[in-house]
C-alpha cells in the first residue's frame, strides 16, 4: 500500500520564493528576474530581493526556459509566445464548450 | 533495432548545408514543441527531431552517422559495424536538449559511450555536496474533485542511472491529497520527492501542476465555471423558476422573462471553493422544441400565425 502523501498547495498564503523559484526551473536567480523585468512574471509583492511568487508563475517560467532552451526565441519573444498560447487555449476551451452542446 | 534516418526526420536532403539543417530544425520544433503543438504525437515527433538535430547539427557526430553508408532504409533492423566510429574524434560537448534518457536505443549504441551524461556524471566525493533536481509533474483531475478534495494516484517515470551506469526508466506510483479548492495551472509541492541529493546533499523536491480533464458541461477559467443552459422559449419568454446542476449540487435560479440566447447570469460563489470562492456562470441557450407532431406544428403555426416576429428585422430585410 502506497502511503497517501500531503503536499503543500502553492496558493496566496504559500508562495514561492526567488530561491524556490529559481530552483524549481533549475535557472539563475538572475534569469528569474529578467522574467520580471519582461512582465512575464508578476511576484506578489515587490521588495527584491525578497520577491514571492504564486504557483502559476511557476508554469510561466516552465514554459519560458524550455522555449528558450528549445526553439531559442529570447525573452520577449517568448512573452508574446505565451501571451498568444493562453488565449488560445481560453479559446480552445471555449470551443470546446460550445461542440459539447 | 532499428535504423534511423536522421535525413529524412527532418525532411532535408543529405548534402543539406548545416544552416540548411538548423533551418529545418527550427520549423520543425515550432511545429512540435510540446508547449505549442496539438497534434496527438508532437511530444514523441519533438524528442525524435531534437535526436537527428543532435548527431546532424554537429560536424563529428554527422560524418560519422554519414559513414554507416546511404543505403540503409529509416525502420531497417540495424547493427552497428564493429569499430564504426574508429577515426573519429568526439570532443564530447553535451546534449542541447538536455534529456539522453529519451534518445533511442539507435542513437544511444551509436554515440551513447562518447555522449552519454557530459556533466552528469558526479563522482559524490569529498567536500561535494548539492541538493537534488526539482521534477516536475501533471495530476489530472476532475473538477468535482475541486470541489470535495480527492486522492490521486500518479505514475511518474523518472530517468535514473543504475549501477552499471546505464540510463534506465523508473516507474514509482505516489498517492496524493488533491485538497478542495484547487483549480487549473495551481502547483503542489511534494517536498523531497525530486531527484536524489549528491554527495549526501538533499533531496530535490516534486512539483505537480493541477490540470482539469475536459468535462461534459462545465468549463473552468481559474476559480469561475461556466456552463451553457439549455432552456426552453416559453421559460426565457415568459421567465421561470428553473433547476440548474452544479458542481455542488442542483440548486434553483431565477430566469427573467424575456431573456434572449446568449444572455450570461452569475451565481455568486457557486464556482471553486475557497476563501474567495469563484462564481459559476449561467450562459442561456434557448432550445427548440421539435416540430414532430401535429400538435406541435399546429402550434408552430398558431405562433406564426399571431406573433407578427420578424428575427431578420434587425437585418434590414
Amino acid at each position: 500500500m502506497t502511503q497517501e502523501m500531503i503536499g503543500l498547495l502553492l496558493d496566496q498564503e504559500h508562495p514561492l520564493t526567488l530561491g524556490e523559484l529559481s530552483r524549481a526551473c533549475s535557472m539563475h536567480a538572475d534569469w528569474v528576474l529578467e522574467l520580471v523585468e519582461e512582465g512575464i512574471l508578476e511576484p506578489l509583492n515587490p521588495e527584491v530581493p525578497r520577491l514571492q511568487f504564486s504557483g502559476q508563475n511557476l508554469h510561466r517560467a516552465l514554459i519560458v526556459r524550455r522555449l528558450q532552451q528549445d526553439l531559442g526565441v529570447n525573452l520577449s519573444g517568448a512573452a508574446l509566445a505565451l501571451q498568444l498560447m493562453e488565449e488560445v487555449e481560453t479559446l480552445r476551451a471555449r470551443l470546446n464548450a460550445m461542440s459539447c452542446r | 533495432m532499428e535504423f534511423k534516418d536522421y535525413y529524412e526526420l527532418m525532411g532535408v536532403d543529405k548534402n543539406a548545408t548545416q544552416d540548411e539543417i538548423k533551418r529545418a530544425y527550427r520549423k520543425l520544433a515550432r511545429k512540435y514543441h510540446p508547449d505549442v503543438s496539438k497534434e496527438k504525437d508532437a511530444e514523441a515527433r519533438f524528442k525524435e527531431i531534437g535526436e537527428a538535430y543532435e548527431v546532424l547539427k554537429d560536424p563529428e557526430k554527422r560524418a560519422a552517422y554519414d559513414q554507416l553508408g546511404a543505403n540503409w532504409k529509416s525502420g531497417q533492423d540495424f547493427q552497428p559495424p564493429p569499430d564504426w566510429d574508429a577515426g573519429f574524434e568526439f570532443s564530447g560537448g553535451g546534449f542541447t536538449g538536455g534529456d539522453a534518457s529519451s534518445y533511442s536505443d539507435f542513437f544511444e549504441t551509436l554515440f551513447g559511450q562518447q555522449f552519454k551524461g557530459g556533466g552528469q556524471q558526479y563522482s559524490g566525493g569529498r567536500g561535494f555536496s548539492m541538493q537534488g533536481e526539482d521534477h516536475h509533474a501533471k495530476v489530472l483531475i476532475d473538477l468535482e474533485d475541486a470541489f470535495n478534495g480527492a486522492t490521486r494516484s500518479i505514475t511518474l517515470h523518472a530517468p535514473q542511472v543504475d549501477e552499471a551506469g546505464h540510463v534506465v526508466t523508473r516507474e514509482r506510483t505516489l498517492k496524493v491529497r488533491i485538497p478542495k479548492g484547487v483549480y487549473q495551472g495551481q502547483q503542489i509541492r511534494l517536498s523531497g520527492q525530486g531527484a536524489p541529493g549528491i554527495g549526501g546533499g538533499k533531496q530535490g523536491d516534486l512539483y505537480l501542476e493541477i490540470e482539469f480533464r475536459p468535462h461534459k458541461y462545465y468549463r473552468a477559467e481559474g476559480k469561475d465555471i461556466y456552463l451553457d443552459l439549455p432552456v426552453a422559449p416559453w421559460e426565457a419568454a415568459l421567465g421561470a423558476k428553473i433547476k440548474v446542476p452544479t458542481p455542488a449540487g442542483a440548486v434553483d435560479l431565477k430566469i427573467p422573462a424575456n431573456s434572449t440566447s446568449g444572455k450570461k447570469m452569475r451565481l455568486k460563489g457557486r464556482g471553486i471553493p475557497g476563501k474567495k470562492p469563484g462564481d459559476l456562470y449561467i450562459i442561456l441557450n434557448i432550445a427548440l422544441p421539435p416540430a414532430d407532431t401535429d400538435k406541435a406544428k399546429e402550434l408552430y403555426r398558431k405562433m406564426e400565425q399571431e406573433l407578427a416576429f420578424n428575427p431578420r428585422a434587425d437585418l434590414g430585410v
